[in-house]
């Protein structure tokens, strides 16, 4: 194996690639939803939450997995929720700093990045048995597997409910003179529900093979 | 290579993971700091903008232009509460004034009367915001704090020249439950208090967050609509509200300012 096939060979690139699509953390593996209701009514703070759950997955996994030969079987799992939650709070101080309007809406669920199933699960599934840069490439796929569902949801409840896209005016509201009636339930909680349950829908229509045979 | 399952072992690489992921906490809040607080003094002064109605909460304008209209609209008054006279304490710049930090100093600040606010101690000196326009005074912007459900809530509300109109209010920071207390941040709520009397004919307190809806402003000038699912919330808010207008909070300093002495 060369030093090229060592940094994206066929499994690394396998590690990124099928998370995005053939093994979904929200479409297949239905991980993640709470945060994908709550914070998808307008792009940007869809577009943010996927960011830092990318780079709280990839460090999280990276870090995991550079200690897994050495970390006692009976901690694991708090030595993981230690490096998950210290990853939340770096990146939440961050968005403080930098992003701060954006943060006092989004800082609830930034901290709830720390209970996202999808983190520990990689944490505990990929990362405690596979090698760090395969870990990290898998961390980040998951976590750009979570944003497109995001950022799809997103889309579709900011155009619709409000006719925005990233707080730009698309579709010009009645109550402004023109003719796009909101609908209001996109905004609502329920709406992702049903959003997420399509794309689920047209995911494994599109890919038979993620159905599961009862 | 240590036995990885011997509670020696363990101990020691629980207390080796802590320190480092410890380091990297306080290594980017110590590092981030300065930024944080500037942004949250900006948040504060956009706040006094918005409770003046200076700007709409739609609008997303950018640092240098958020300070022009700041230095250009609003004038900053420091005041003795207690007695409600303008003061020029020395020591105190009141650009950088905190009267919420000043609390914290007994140099500064005084045990609160018996309050149902949730306020243990008072600055002496307090802050006010003049919005200047063509012809003098239009408005002042107050500082008003108390305890919310969870914790502090801080905000400001912008009274007419009448010292007695509500013009606007807005919280900056609260902690409330998001998506039923936490709505008193939401512009909509807020808009509601506009047009509202702080006041009644004999000028005693009377605004209030009540159960349900309100009327429009001028015919139920004294009530503003509830939140529902958040009467804690609601009544925390009358209650400082009512705190900051009685003769213990701004009431002295509104009486000067009726009269038109306080500028």
């Amino acid at each position: 194996m060369s030093a090229s096939d060592a940094f994206m060979g066929k499994a690394e690139r396998h590690a990124l690639v099928t998370p995005v699509l053939d093994n979904n953390p929200i479409g297949v593996q239905v991980l993640g939803i709470c945060s994908a209701l709550a914070v998808t009514t307008r792009l940007d703070k869809a577009l943010v939450m996927s960011v830092a759950v990318v780079i709280v997955i990839a460090f999280a996994s990276l870090a995991v997995s550079l200690i897994r030969n050495h970390t006692p079987s009976s901690i694991r799992i708090i030595v993981q929720l230690t490096i998950i939650a210290s990853l939340v709070i770096v990146v939440d101080q961050f968005l403080k700093a930098y992003l701060f309007e954006l943060s006092l809406e989004l800082s609830v669920f930034i901290g709830l990045i720390i209970t996202n199933c999808i983190v520990m699960g990689r944490a505990e599934g990929f990362a405690m048995q596979n090698p760090p840069w395969l870990s990290m490439l898998d961390g980040i796929g998951n976590g750009l597997g979570y944003g497109l569902v995001l950022v799809l949801v997103a889309l579709a409840r900011e155009l619709f409910g409000a006719g925005r896209v990233f707080g730009v005016q698309v579709l010009p509201l009645v109550q402004d003179g023109g003719w796009y009636e909101p609908n209001g339930l996109t905004l609502l909680a329920p709406s992702a529900l049903f959003l997420v349950a399509l794309l689920i829908w047209a995911l494994r229509t599109w890919k038979p093979k993620l159905q599961e045979k009862d | 290579m240590p036995k990885l399952d011997s509670t020696r072992y363990t101990i020691l690489f629980a207390a080796a993971v802590c320190i480092v992921c410890a380091l990297v906490v306080s290594l980017a809040a110590v590092g981030l700091s300065s930024r944080q607080e500037e942004n949250a003094r900006l948040y504060m002064q956009k706040n006094v903008l918005l409770a003046a109605g200076l700007l709409t909460p739609d609008q997303q304008p950018s640092t240098a232009e958020l300070l022009r209209i700041f230095d250009e609209s609003i004038e900053i008054g420091l005041i003795d509460i207690a007695t409600g006279a303008k003061v020029a304490p020395a020591g105190i710049d009141p650009k950088s004034y905190d009267p919420r930090k000043a609390r914290n100093d007994p140099g500064l600040s005084r045990p609160a009367p018996p309050n149902n606010a949730g306020l243990l101690r008072l600055p002496n000196t307090g802050i006010v915001y003049y919005v200047k326009g063509p012809k003098g005074v239009e408005q002042v912007v107050l500082p008003i704090m108390g305890g919310g459900m969870w914790g502090m809530l801080s905000g400001f509300i912008a009274l007419d020249r009448d010292g007695n109109t509500v013009r606007g209010l807005t919280f900056y920071e609260q902690k409330e439950t998001p998506g039923l207390g936490a709505e008193i941040g939401n512009p909509k709520w807020q808009a509601l208090w506009q047009g509202r009397k702080a006041y009644d004919a004999s000028f005693t307190p009377k605004l209030a967050v009540i159960k349900g809806v309100a009327g429009p402003p001028d015919k139920d000038p004294h009530r503003v609509d509830g939140l529902s699912g958040a009467t804690i919330t609601g009544n925390a808010v009358s209650r400082l509200v009512a705190f900051w207008f009685s003769d213990n909070g701004y009431g002295p300093y509104l009486k000067l300012f009726r009269q038109g002495a306080a500028t």
